[in-house]
């Protein structure tokens, strides 16, 4: 009893839990919604294939200019003759009724989305798939009070919305885009991102489950080109867009001079501010799943870790350790904490910036894990020794990969942490309760995480500053973003 | 023999001072009858950039005052004008030729709307901050804050437009880089005096005169400016062309009117709400 | 890692923070806070665990031999102490594989019944002293009761601390009472009762864990089982989160035993996934964790017995105690 074991005197291994994907029925290849039906597409077609073992999953229809028209042309008609008109209440039905639908295939919308985005199944299970119901819940109780949610008195949709939204979520930001809109009245066109289409495909079988009118959700698959003839078309009300900076300042200057009302949530680099006084076991917790929640692929992950010099060491110390028991792996395994990166697109820019990391002269770290033969994996990593001026300090690595930085004041952190182009999130771990809301105020992002990270609510508005973009979604704000002479 | 009346000379309006355009530049001022009013300066592409500078020195003291503080400051501005209306008759009936009355009706607007806003410093954050019920142990609000630095194309009527722009910039806390109408820019520079002599801390407006056209684009592409309202662009292409400069840092914009502003009307919300940014606070509740 | 002896190691180490009652607070209160909320969310986390087969098996075998199993009720009979020996020594005694829990736990009067009954076995006698459950009496009579206990052959001793004394503030008279109850067991090993559920906040509970532990603690225990809430998962991560700090900084390891509430395999289950990946691997021992309980035996044996025949058993199969 008073001996410290040599070593480990049981080993608790794990066995593999896999999470069956008998559930699921992929289809081999897939056309657009558009109208109420599934229809072919006039252009090419590509593939979408599962990132944790590169297996094509669907051959899916790459939409073109034409097919975003007859899209588009579909919602304006379901605009003008149904939704626009239809009564608050009726569409507040609706909306339950997906709500509730997404509720019922739960668990297949979760597998789904698991094998075509690579996340751990606890994730879309525990997180993602419920958090879609929620807003569509949310908002699906806000179709028939708009008069009373304070936007003026006569609140009125805009028509239709073209929706452009990224693979880090893919059915969670559908679910942002769409459930708002439609509880305001607009019609949508939405584009998936290419490499996770599956689950916005799915979603639109559940709209024929739902009997939602046709032409009220239409959604069409491909890449960039697919999203410029939704950005371009002139009979689009809306832009709604949610992606890399870039992509939202090329969507800005292609509406530039239009009526086109737009809204763009982009990249982060988020500070994660940890002091001395922190309650440190939570502020690891924290830190871990603030950069390696969905391997790091989310645009407010808090991916500079600024920590006070006094405590720096105690921290890595407790955060290597926490990252040692952290299970990489099959992400329909129900153990697994990080998935499988999106693409091998996104593995080679994360592999750049570690290397480029390292070559400005950073140490870096990660846990010995046995990454699988095929599909794209990056181990969790941390930075130390990082400064300012590195680019793993700047650039958005959008991957399980953590800056480390110290600062000594709080002056210090906060000129650090607002010491960048971005401004979508931060996170701040103390004790003291004056110092969170000293803090909150002078950080210059659009949400700030105090003594938690990474918590996202339907009734919570999200975006950000400066070029994290504009306009915001969730809450009041983003059903604003829907409305009429709202701003 | 009558008394020879001392010209006044205008200049900008720049960090709370008044001076030159660094490039030596005027340009002739008419009254209505075409005779010459007055030389104005006409600022340049580097006047601009030091007026940003100004702007951005004066964001964080004047962003962090209380809203109360700023609603004082702002009303004081009001009350200075009000001092000054006769000279403010005086200067739109010499540059427009409008009647006493018309150009009194413009005046008396002006300072209304200078209390209209005024009021407004600490209560929209009231009308358009919520706390969140969301599903967890957590406390969350949201609440707007200023945008930043706001360049600003001023409307071409002379005071009305301007202070009808320019108040909800600054009463919400942002501090602003003006371009003056290029055809009225006196009441423009006469009224930096009297913001001059209010309470106003040098840097929170700062206004140029000259032409949007030569400068605007310069403020447009700035990337230390976070939003640009283009409601005196009446050319669409270089509204266009402004907008997509905008892009480079993704400043918010707020667009050309689409129909022509009747300024005396009293004005919504959106001027206040166009330049506020919604923070979200998270932070668990327990013991 | 060294080894050494928890009680020859926290004397000196912890000598200028025991020094007086100030330096004491100053001390405990300078620890880290615990965040309610992440601190529940990270226990929940850690709950949704999944633990099938092979890995199952081993953690019912283990779970079964981390049982102190418990009897603690005034209407305890020496033959009900002594069918419980027995159980404990063969759990299933239709499967001589299945091993034999780590303890029986009884009141000090019920020692002797219950050592009679184990002699040699090797499973330990645990006895509750110090005026278990409340602890509401002067501490001569502890000291005696502990004495008591050891006397007739207990090799553990779970006492309760002095919570009116530690939520008035009264640190360091809950510190030298352990210290004195320690020394009053001798050779038996010492278990810390704190009553989480009295303690009301994970700060407390925290702070109780170092207490404890500098005073000399062999184990920290969450609670007495007759005080709601008993053990839960978040007061365990905390206590567990406190001994791995305690051995990074001593190199000593203290153990750690919930106790009151855990009824179910999948409960034991998940303390045993948060053993493992809070404290680490070397608390997966008998040695180093326990679990305090009455039913939950039969719970793993049932479980047991599902994994080897592969069909559900039912309660009728099992004794009652």
């Amino acid at each position: 009893m008073v001996k410290v074991p040599e070593k480990a005197t049981a080993f608790f291994e794990y066995a593999p839990a896999p999470e069956s994907r008998s559930i699921v029925d992929i289809k081999a290849s897939y056309g657009l919604f558009i109208d109420g039906e599934f229809v072919d597409g006039h252009g090419k077609s590509f593939k979408t294939i599962n990132p944790a073992t590169e297996e094509v999953l669907a051959e899916v229809a790459e939409a073109d200019e034409s097919d975003v028209d007859l899209a588009v042309k579909a919602a304006r008609r379901a605009y003008t003759r149904v939704w626009g008109r239809m009564p608050g209440s009726e569409r507040a039905k609706y909306l339950f009724r997906i709500a509730r639908i997404i509720q019922e295939r739960g668990r297949e919308l979760a597998v789904l989305e698991s094998i075509d985005n690579g996340k751990p199944i606890k994730e879309s299970r525990d997180v993602d798939i419920p958090v879609v119901a929620a807003h569509f819940f949310y908002y699906a109780g806000w179709a028939d009070k708009l008069e009373h949610a304070g936007l003026g008195t006569d609140p009125r949709p805009l028509g239709v919305a073209g929706q452009i939204i990224p693979w880090n979520f893919p059915l969670l930001m559908l679910a942002w885009k769409i459930a708002p809109a439609l509880a305001a009245g607009n019609t949508v066109v939405l584009k998936p991102a290419e490499t996770t289409p599956l689950t916005a495909l799915l979603f639109a079988e559940i709209c024929q489950q739902a009997d939602l009118p046709p032409g009220v959700v239409n959604i069409v698959t491909g890449a960039g080109s697919t999203g410029q003839a939704i950005v371009a078309h002139p009979d689009v009300d809306k832009v709604a867009f949610t992606g890399s900076t870039d992509v939202g300042k090329a969507i800005a200057r292609a509406t530039a001079g239009t009526r086109k009302k737009v809204t763009l949530e982009l990249g982060g680099k988020a500070a994660n501010i940890v002091f001395d006084d922190a309650p440190i076991d939570q502020a690891v917790e924290g830190i871990v799943n603030g950069i390696f929640f969905n391997q790091g692929h989310v645009c407010c992950a808090g991916s500079r870790l600024l920590v006070q010099e006094s405590i720096a060491d105690e921290v890595m110390e407790r955060l290597k350790r926490r990252m040692s028991t952290l299970r990489v792996g099959d992400p329909l395994d129900k153990n697994t904490d990080i998935g499988a990166i999106n693409s091998a697109e996104q593995l080679a820019k994360i592999r750049e910036l570690s290397d480029i990391g390292e070559s400005e002269g950073g140490e870096r770290w990660s846990p010995a894990c046995d990454l699988p033969k095929n599909g794209f994996w990056f181990p969790p990593t941390v930075f130390t020794g990082v400064t300012q001026a590195h680019r793993i300090a700047r650039e958005e690595i959008f991957g399980p990969v953590l800056s480390t930085l110290t600062f000594r004041t709080p002056a210090e952190a906060v000129e650090k942490a607002n010491n960048t182009p971005f401004g979508l999130s931060a996170g701040v771990w103390t004790d003291k309760g004056s110092r969170i809301l000293w803090m909150a105020n002078q950080l210059r992002a659009g949400v700030v995480w105090a003594n938690t990270f990474n918590k996202f609510d339907p009734t919570s508005p999200f975006g950000g500053y400066k070029e994290s973009g504009y306009g915001r979604e969730g809450g009041l704000p983003g059903l604003a973003a829907y409305l009429k002479g709202i701003h | 023999m009558a008394r020879i009346d001392v010209k006044k000379t205008y200049k900008l309006y720049i960090g709370g001072e008044f001076p030159r355009s660094e490039s030596g530049r005027t340009y002739v001022v008419n009254d209505a009858q075409g005779n010459l009013l007055a030389n104005a300066a006409q600022a340049s592409r580097k006047d601009a950039r030091d007026a940003v500078v100004a702007a951005r020195k004066a964001f964080g003291g004047w962003s962090s005052r209380t809203a109360y503080n700023r609603g004082q400051v702002v009303y004081r501005i009001a009350e200075v004008l009000e001092g000054r209306r006769d000279q403010f008759v005086a200067e739109l009936r010499a540059s427009e030729g409008v009647t006493a009355a018309k150009a009194n009706t413009f005046v008396d607007a002006a300072i209304d709307r200078l209390v209209w806003y005024a009021g407004w410093a600490d209560k929209i954050t009231q009308v358009v901050s919520s706390a969140n019920p969301v599903a967890g142990p957590f406390f969350n609000i949201s609440a707007p804050e200023p945008t930043g630095v706001v360049a600003v194309v001023a409307p071409s009527g002379p005071l009305l437009g301007l202070v009808s722009v320019v108040a909800p910039a600054i009463v919400t806390g942002n501090t602003c880089v003006v371009i003056a109408s290029e055809a009225h820019p006196l009441t423009a520079i006469t009224l930096g005096e009297v913001m001059a002599t209010s309470d106003l801390p040098g840097g929170v407006v700062n206004l140029l005169t000259g032409s949007a056209a030569e400068i605007a684009p310069w403020l447009a592409s700035h990337m230390d400016v976070n939003g640009i309202d283009l409601t005196g662009v009446t050319d669409p292409d270089l509204a266009t062309s402004l907008e997509v400069a905008a892009a480079d840092n993704l400043k918010r914009v707020r667009r050309a009117p689409e129909a022509p502003v009747d300024w005396l009307a009293t004005p919504g919300i959106d001027r206040l709400t166009d330049w506020l940014e919604t923070k979200t606070v998270w932070h668990p509740i327990g013991v | 890692m060294t080894t050494t002896s928890a009680s020859t190691a926290s004397a000196g180490v912890f000598d200028d923070i025991t020094a007086s009652e100030s330096s004491l607070r100053r001390f405990l209160h300078g620890l880290p806070g615990v965040d309610q909320v992440g601190a529940e969310a990270r226990a929940a986390g850690l709950g949704t665990r999944s633990i099938k087969t092979t890995a199952k098996s081993f953690a019912i075998d283990l779970a079964i031999r981390m049982v102190d199993l418990t009897t603690l009720e005034g209407a305890d009979t020496h033959g009900k102490v002594r069918a419980l020996a027995s159980k404990a020594m063969r759990p299933d005694p239709a499967d001589p594989t299945c091993p034999m829990t780590a303890a029986v736990c009884v009141y000090p009067d019920m020692v002797a019944t219950a050592k009679q009954t184990l002699g040699t076995s090797g499973v330990h006698v645990a006895a509750v002293a110090t005026a278990f459950p409340s602890g509401r009496a002067a501490l001569d009579i502890k000291l005696a009761d502990t004495r008591d206990a050891v006397e007739a052959g207990a090799d553990e001793i779970d006492m309760v601390i002095d919570r009116g004394a530690f939520l008035s503030g009264r640190y360091l008279d809950v510190h030298d009472e352990i210290v004195a109850v320690k020394q009053a067991c001798g050779p038996a090993h010492l278990k810390v009762i704190f009553e989480t559920g009295e303690l009301q906040t994970y700060d407390n509970v925290r702070r109780a864990s170092w207490l404890a532990m500098m005073a000399g603690a062999h184990f920290i225990k969450t609670s007495t089982g007759k005080v709601q809430p008993a053990a839960t998962l978040p007061v365990t991560l905390v206590m567990l989160e406190a001994v791995r700090d305690f051995r990074e900084q001593t190199g000593q390891m203290v153990g750690v035993k919930p106790a009151g509430g855990i009824r179910t395999t999948k409960d034991a289950i998940k303390y045993l996934v948060m053993v493992n990946e809070i404290a680490g691997p070397d608390w997966l021992d008998p040695d180093w964790f326990r679990f305090g309980a009455s039913t939950l035996l039969n719970d793993l044996l049932m479980q047991r017995t599902k994994m080897v025949t592969g069909r559900y058993s039912g309660p009728d199969y099992f004794t009652l105690d």
